[in-house]
């Protein structure tokens, strides 16, 4: 039987446990994985109580609440809170998406979350997306256009325009590439579904 | 500072920001041959250019006969006539040349049946000098921002543009009154890097983040207003902050103006469509500043909506479906995420929310940074574009979409002046270490922060403070609180508590330098608009309800060191930059 043995460092130990300080009725339990290349030390599991009664309704709250009031060591990236910017793609209940657009009631029983899957993590929920980035220079994202500059409008049907729908949107959070196992195993010859969507917005 | 390893980097100019207006600038120094390097803090396409919805105004005439001086006398009016009329020309006329260069690059502009760019009605925007409604904002549904963000991060990647991503600038290289390049931090391995450069352009938004409820991300802190601000140099009408008439109620996210372009109205609890009272001709669509004042009044005399009667409901739910399927796909999945409303049937419940500064660093039209010392010059090897700018077009108060052209002009037009200044290849002066030294003084003081003070319950307290003591109505009472409690809050940076001492992706760290950078606008802001005793565009004084051209017909400059200030004004430009327009002079301001 093959035997696999796992790096040293990559098995996840069990972390902190956050006990509620605030002596609230409605608590829910909150795994996060957290990892800081600095400590030397496995990646490990912390875990925190929760007030939700204080809590708006989206996970990206939930961390927020935790970095503000429990934990500012916790590392995740955020920018927009609206679903634009894509910037705080992770695993949130088995599932890849935004924090900032996932309810955390529609997680059932602890709510658990780690960095999106397969990346290299650069610290607790941030994931090496340079990968992705490079793939996305590779396919020379920008409109190639024959006709000369002649300074006027060029004019486009609106049936023309319909075909852009539905693959200009696209956010680049990574969430498709990500949740891929095509792309787990073979990310340095396969694109992803993230990228290819951006070649054919291109054809 | 020895114990931080320091790496240099010289290059013919530097950009920092990857937003709109500092990728514009990126890939047109690129194409001048310039060695650029463009830094963010976050990837390009995550910037908050993403978040711009309605479109970008231009007076291409695609659905309407237009003319760009209509386009700069609307301007000129919404700015409240603090605007630099020979700036706002420049604007206005470069405008078509601009979007029709987006559309160039990619853009994909929703079109009209006859294959032409789309254009929609925004508040403001009128024909032939304020006559009526005019469809002048060029939209790529409502997600016209994200299409420009991504379009122009694709042509940088063409032009080779150099990427720094995932840096923190500290501070800038100064040196006998020259910037010289910037300090930034790469969070990725937790290095500093020295960039030096003939030429530093500051693209790094707004700072909404100073207050509580704003449109704006979690990483618009104005950091490049607050470097300017600690490098000895002024900033510009900081007490000018627009508050977006149209935030979802508690959650903040916007809802386009351009839903009210496409027909949408605003009632109040008793069913009224309050703005036909305020703005009896453009109703919705008046200027924003001139409808989140009336929301404001509507909530104050009690007919707000909801059982704290502490908004107002906007319909769009008599449009066509296939309208908002087609025209506002993105307001109506936020409307479903942020506020559970179905917007085909329900109203959505939103409130004034801050959500753009009109003050920041001045420029001139080419983008050059300006200080006043006796009299005003440009400061050497410094330049600022888009809304970290105040060139100043928007005056008082910016026109919705004029942001977006104002990146995309501004940002070609540092280029351009970049080019005509710096010769590629120019070998780099030599600059002490001092500088250096007392960046990274900053820099370790906040990282060794052992004190009682968590960064996040200052920021909250100095969000709250803004929130209450400078906001959309304001009072010599609130505003002499204000000035006082925030230098309070300012003072608790002394014992500021950093948990996280690593220099890898600390983001404990990032955001109390951000905080850092957040209070000290906080501050000017605060003291330019308790010295500012009158009421002009966003500023809106209950105490001086009037505005006062005698006294005030000027821009307010603040410097700020540590929490001392000096508040200084300059004139407004009276003249226009060709003689193919007229001054505009001040008129009584109706909608």
């Amino acid at each position: 039987m093959v035997q696999i043995s796992l790096p040293k460092n990559s098995k996840v130990q069990k972390g902190e446990y956050f006990k509620d300080k605030t002596g609230s009725k409605n608590i829910r339990k909150v795994n996060i994985y957290r990892w800081d290349p600095s400590s030397g030390k496995n990646p490990r599991i912390d875990t925190y109580e929760v007030d939700m009664d204080n809590c708006p309704s989206k996970v990206l709250d939930l961390l927020n609440k935790i970095k503000n009031e429990i934990d500012p060591s916790l590392a995740y990236r955020r920018s927009c809170s609206h679903g634009v910017c894509g910037s705080c793609a992770m695993n949130m209940d088995g599932k890849n998406g935004l924090a900032c657009t996932k309810p955390h009631s529609e997680i059932k029983g602890d709510i658990n979350i780690y960095p999106l899957p397969h990346l290299k993590v650069e610290k607790d929920l941030i994931g090496d997306l340079s990968t992705l980035y490079k793939q996305y220079q590779y396919i020379e994202p920008w409109l190639k256009n024959s006709k000369k500059d002649d300074g006027k409008e060029n004019l486009q049907s609106t049936e023309d325009r319909a075909k852009l729908d539905g693959l200009y949107e696209c956010i680049m959070c990574a969430c498709c590439s990500t949740s891929c196992p095509s792309y787990w195993w073979n990310g340095d010859k396969y694109l992803g579904p993230a990228v290819l969507l951006q070649l054919i917005d291109g054809l | 500072m020895s114990s931080y390893k320091i790496i240099d980097h010289e290059y013919d100019v530097v950009v920092l920001g990857a937003g709109g207006s500092g990728l514009r600038a990126a890939v047109g120094l690129s194409e001048a041959g310039l060695k650029t390097a463009c830094i963010s803090k976050v990837f390009p396409t995550r910037s908050h250019t993403s978040a711009a919805q309605g479109g970008i105004s231009a007076a291409l005439g695609n659905m309407d006969e237009d003319d760009w001086r209509w386009h700069m006398y609307d301007t000129v009016k919404g700015a409240d006539w603090l605007g630099d009329q020979n700036c706002i020309e420049y604007l206005c006329k470069e405008a078509p040349r601009a979007v029709l260069e987006l559309e160039r690059y990619g853009v994909p502009f929703s079109r009209t049946e006859d294959g032409k760019i789309y254009q929609r009605s925004f508040g403001g925007m009128t024909k032939n000098y304020g006559n009526e409604t005019i469809q002048r904002t060029c939209a790529a549904a409502d997600r016209t921002g994200h299409a420009i963000l991504h379009t122009m991060y694709g042509q940088a990647l063409k032009h080779n543009t150099e990427f720094f991503i995932e840096y923190f600038a500290l501070d800038l290289l100064m040196k006998n009154g020259e910037c010289k390049g910037l300090i930034a931090w790469n969070l990725n391995d937790g290095t500093i890097h020295r960039f030096r450069a003939h030429i530093t352009i500051l693209a790094t938004g707004g700072y909404g983040k100073a207050y509580y409820s704003s449109t704006s991300a979690h990483t618009c802190t104005g950091d490049g207003n607050a470097m300017v601000l600690r490098a000895g140099l002024p900033l510009q009408d900081m007490e000018f902050v627009q508050f977006h008439p149209t935030g979802i109620y508690g959650h903040g996210t916007l809802i386009s103006e351009g839903v009210r372009g496409e027909g949408g109205y605003l009632l109040n609890s008793k069913g009224e469509r309050f703005m036909e009272r305020y703005a009896p001709k453009a109703k919705d669509l008046a200027s924003r500043d001139v409808v989140s004042r009336s929301i404001a009044v509507e909530i104050n005399e009690g007919r707000g909506v909801g059982k704290e009667k502490d908004y107002v409901h906007l319909h769009l739910n008599h449009l066509d479906p296939k309208v908002i399927e087609k025209r506002l796909p993105g307001i109506s999945e936020s409307s479903r995420l942020f506020a559970n409303v179905d917007v085909t049937k329900e109203p959505i419940p939103v409130v004034p929310t801050v959500h753009y500064n009109m003050g920041g660093i001045p420029t001139n039209y080419k983008a050059e940074v300006i200080t006043v010392d006796g009299s005003e010059k440009t400061v050497p090897g410094l330049m600022a574009i888009g809304e970290t700018a105040c060139v100043s077009v928007h005056g008082a108060n910016r026109l919705g979409s004029n942001s977006l052209i104002d990146l995309v002009v501004f940002g070609r037009a540092a280029a351009k002046r970049a080019a005509e200044l710096v010769k590629s290849g120019t070998p780099h002066e030599e600059i002490s270490n001092s500088e250096t030294e007392k960046c990274l003084d900053r820099f370790d003081k906040l990282r060794n922060g052992a004190g009682s003070n968590p960064t996040a319950d200052l920021r909250l307290a100095m969000q709250k403070t803004m929130q209450s003591k400078c906001a959309v109505f304001r009072t010599e009472k609130t505003l002499n609180e204000g000035v006082k409690e925030i230098r309070k809050l300012f003072k608790g940076m002394d014992s500021i508590s950093v948990k996280d001492k690593s220099l890898i992706f600390n983001t404990d760290l990032v955001e109390t330098l951000e905080f850092d950078n957040l209070i000290r606008q906080a501050i000017v802001t605060m003291d330019s608009a308790y010295l500012r005793k009158e009421s002009r565009g966003a500023h809106a004084r209950e105490d001086f309800s009037k505005r006062d051209d005698k006294n005030f017909m000027k821009h307010t400059i603040s410097w700020c060191n540590g929490s001392e200030t000096k508040i200084d004004y300059r004139p407004v430009h009276t003249s226009t930059l060709t003689n193919e327009v007229q001054y505009f002079p001040p008129q009584e301001r109706v909608y």
